[in-house]
């Protein structure tokens, strides 16, 4: 509604002034259009890792877990870290869908669709690790409480293990449902506007026969509402689990209470950190800067700031525990050659300057709001938050209570190619994703454009809160009758203009017009009924029996002809029939026109 | 039983729901309303009840949190109460912190989804459902209103709709199948 007050302050989310209808097309652009060479050159790269990485993971599989660099020391390192790194990307999804709607945030409807994607993209990922890492994993479900034969053995509900299988399968199936139920009208308006039969068939099966009904709405945003609410405890509790497999350990330097809450920073640190990196580069190639607009970055990058401080002060807290307890193991880990001068001195330093200096760098108004600085500030932190994992694992189990198992951990390139394949695997996801899904949530759009976009701005600000853009329209009964109505005002008998318009028709004389009805032609085409059919001009709106009979004396039979109407057309039609001036354009007969004829 | 409907599409929101407004003040029965997206406040106009899919989804989780706790207390009390790095497996409440994660997860699944199924099923909403809406601008940038004609006076009523604004209006004969 742009009749309401909306503080002056607040900078336009939408962009140029669109309308409603420009989102749909914008939004659906890249579905209905062709991919291009960029799109197919990184898609095939992102297919090679992504199939080497396969081959890692069926290697090491068939092979035995002995090809990747563990050791008895360090029986966790890049298969944990890399699990840990991919759900903690997720997260930030889920915190943009679901927090953000709790706080009413606007400006997350135009990354939101996205930072979901990236969520279910990220888990699926994650998930592989698990699966991957256990030494048989043809047994894996035994991770399942089945009743069985072995006189139904039971799991153990003890192990964080066991509650990540809970949680990590809770994540990633809400968060699919969640996608899916905000998909359904966006899908449904790539169904409705689609000129291929194929995609007409696919997205109608996708869409669910989502029709728009007002029931449907009130229950979708209360369910939305409800999973949002169900969302962010769960997003909460699932790194929290995830945090639980090392801080319930008796490890120096895991055994920590900080960890839930630490990890969950992190996790939404590091997860807006792939965020930016992703749309910074989708707003470019989809062409979608008026929706993603410098303003969405700079928010993002205040949270990226927030979360960033939170984790900053998150390891000072556990340097300061591990002086502070006075337990050695602890200082030690901490303190000595644990981490900052020990041999993985520099994954300690990658991480403090990654995650702690180079962040800072956003306090600065012109860098958070400049396009590559952030690019470059979201790269750093995927590698901070990286090592910050590793750190966490390797370091900690490297240098672990006796000295006589102190180890080393060096990766071999299956551990690497793993890694590899699941970067690969994500942005083949990714990239399809771009490719066939509304990339906003073109729905969600609309209900803020009138209060943020850019053109209905201007008009509050031209004409102050209470001018409404929409043309006055008076009270039934209206004053001067229909007449007093825009878009009635046309209408000079009360109803079913066709009829009573048809009815005074007289036969065209097709001499007198003869040049204009050839230009017209010249315009939208000639019909040939040698290779032609000629369509039923009736269906469309606004042409009765006797309006059909003038366009074809006209030598109009088609659809397609009609489709090729504009404004230069109208203007042709109405001097040659001058009964009723502007109606072909009133009623939107080219469109109309355009729609039977994509039906065919 | 052929009914006569009267559908009249509005290129705006808020004329749309003015346009409610007004046909509802004039004792119009509005059947339906489709719109591209949702607008505030147009179920309370079109007088639609408060959905229940917030109680529905209180009730599956309490399902959840109950599934969650029999399971456990079965396997690990009742079933095998084994001594598991010294966990107290005597009784439920000695080693309920452990239970804790899995309790929270499965009433969050059980509250997520099956209300999102409850959801699919009342707007009958599924893979293979074929898509309902009269105009397919609905799900564009057309707001379509669907008014009963009922025993009311066509002329009368059409004349009322431009006059509240929409843009085009057809009158719709279905055969009667609900």
């Amino acid at each position: 509604m742009s009749s309401h007050y909306e503080a002056p302050i607040r900078e336009p989310l939408v962009l140029g002034e669109k309308s409603y209808h420009d989102i749909s097309v914008d939004i659906a652009a890249p579905v209905l259009g062709k991919a291009n060479k960029s799109w197919w050159i990184v898609f095939t790269i992102a297919l090679i890792a992504f199939l080497w990485g396969l081959g890692c993971i069926i290697y090491t599989v068939s092979t035995g877990i002995g090809v990747w660099g563990l050791n008895k020391t360090i029986g966790w390192a890049w298969d944990i870290t890399n699990f840990v790194w991919w759900v903690g990307i997720g997260h930030a999804g889920t915190l943009i869908s679901a927090v953000l709607l709790l706080f009413r945030q606007k400006w997350r409807m135009a990354v939101n669709r996205s930072a979901e994607a990236m969520t279910i993209f990220a888990v699926v990922q994650a998930g592989l690790f698990p699966i991957i890492h256990m030494g048989r994993p043809w047994l894996a479900y035994w991770v399942l409480p089945l009743p069985n034969q072995f006189g139904s053995l039971w799991v153990n509900f003890n192990s964080p293990l066991l509650w990540d299988v809970f949680a990590i399968s809770t994540y990633l199936s809400i968060s699919l449902v969640f996608w899916w139920t905000g998909l359904l009208p966006d899908f449904a308006m790539i169904r409705d506007r689609t000129k291929s039969p194929f995609q007409k068939k696919i997205y109608g099966i996708l869409s669910f026969g989502w029709s728009g009904r007002v029931k449907d709405w009130q229950r979708f945003e209360e369910v939305s509402l409800v999973l949002a609410g169900l969302a962010t405890p769960l997003v909460l509790s699932v790194h929290t689990i995830v945090s639980f497999d090392f801080a319930t350990s008796v490890v120096p330097g895991w055994h920590s209470t900080i960890y839930p809450p630490y990890f969950v920073a992190g996790a939404i640190f590091s997860g807006f950190a792939m965020v930016q990196t992703l749309l910074i580069i989708m707003r470019k190639v989809s062409h979608l800067e008026d929706y993603i607009t410098v303003l969405h970055i700079e928010y993002m990058n205040k949270v990226i700031i927030l979360t960033g401080g939170i984790v900053a002060v998150a390891y000072l807290i556990e340097y300061f525990i591990g002086w502070y307890s006075g337990v050695p193991y602890e200082n030690y880990t901490y303190l000595s050659f644990g981490a900052a001068t020990g041999p993985y001195w520099w994954a300690f330093w990658a991480l403090i300057i990654c995650n702690m200096v180079v962040p800072l760098s956003l306090w600065v108004k012109s860098l958070r709001r400049n396009i590559r600085w952030t690019f470059f500030v979201a790269l750093i932190i995927n590698i901070g938050m990286w090592f910050e994992r590793f750190d966490i694992i390797v370091v900690d189990l490297s240098k672990d209570r006796l000295t006589s198992s102190w180890a080393m951990f060096q990766p071999t390139f299956v551990d690497i190619g793993t890694f590899m394949g699941t970067i690969g695997f994500f942005f083949v996801l990714f990239l399809l994703y771009a490719r066939t899904f509304p990339v906003i949530a073109q729905a969600e759009v609309k209900t803020i454009l009138k209060t943020s976009g850019a053109g209905f701005k201007r008009l509050r600000a031209e004409h102050g809160d209470n001018v409404s853009h929409v043309q006055e329209v008076e009270e039934y009964p209206a004053a001067f009758g229909p007449s007093a109505n825009v878009q009635g005002k046309h209408f000079v008998n009360s109803f079913d203009p066709d009829e009573n318009d048809d009815a005074e028709v007289l036969p065209l004389d097709v001499e007198k017009h003869r040049h204009n009805i050839n230009r017209l032609l010249a315009l939208v085409g000639t019909f040939d009924p040698a290779v032609q059919a000629q369509d039923d001009l009736q269906k469309i709106k606004g042409i009765g029996p006797l309006m059909e009979q003038k366009l074809h004396q006209m030598g109009i039979f088609t659809f397609d002809q009609i489709s090729r109407m504009g404004e230069e057309e109208y203007a042709l039609l109405d001097e040659i029939i001058s009964e009723f001036p502007g109606k072909a354009r009133r009623d939107d007969w080219a469109g109309q026109a355009l729609m039977f004829k994509n039906e065919k | 039983m052929a009914t006569n409907k009267i559908h009249a599409i509005y290129t705006d929101d808020d004329l749309l729901l003015h346009a409610v407004k007004q046909t509802r003040a004039e004792n119009y029965h509005i059947s339906e309303v489709y719109t591209p997206f949702p607008v505030h406040g147009l179920d309370a106009a079109v007088g639609l009840a408060p959905t229940r899919m917030a109680i529905t989804s209180f009730l599956y989780g309490l399902v959840g949190l109950a599934v969650a706790i029999w399971m456990m207390n079965y396997m690990m009390i009742m079933d095998w109460p084994q001594n598991i790095g010294g966990k107290p497996s005597f009784t439920f409440s000695q080693n309920m912190p452990t239970f804790i994660p899995i309790m929270f997860e499965m009433t969050v699944f059980f509250a997520g989804h099956l209300m999102v199924i409850t959801f699919y099923m009342r707007s009958r909403l599924w893979p293979f459902k074929k898509a309902e809406n009269p105009d397919l601008r609905t799900t564009d940038d057309r707001f379509l209103m669907e008014v009963d004609v009922e025993n009311h006076d066509i002329e009368m009523l059409t004349k009322f709709l431009y006059d509240t604004g929409a843009s085009e209006i057809s009158l719709i004969q279905t055969e009667q199948n609900h």
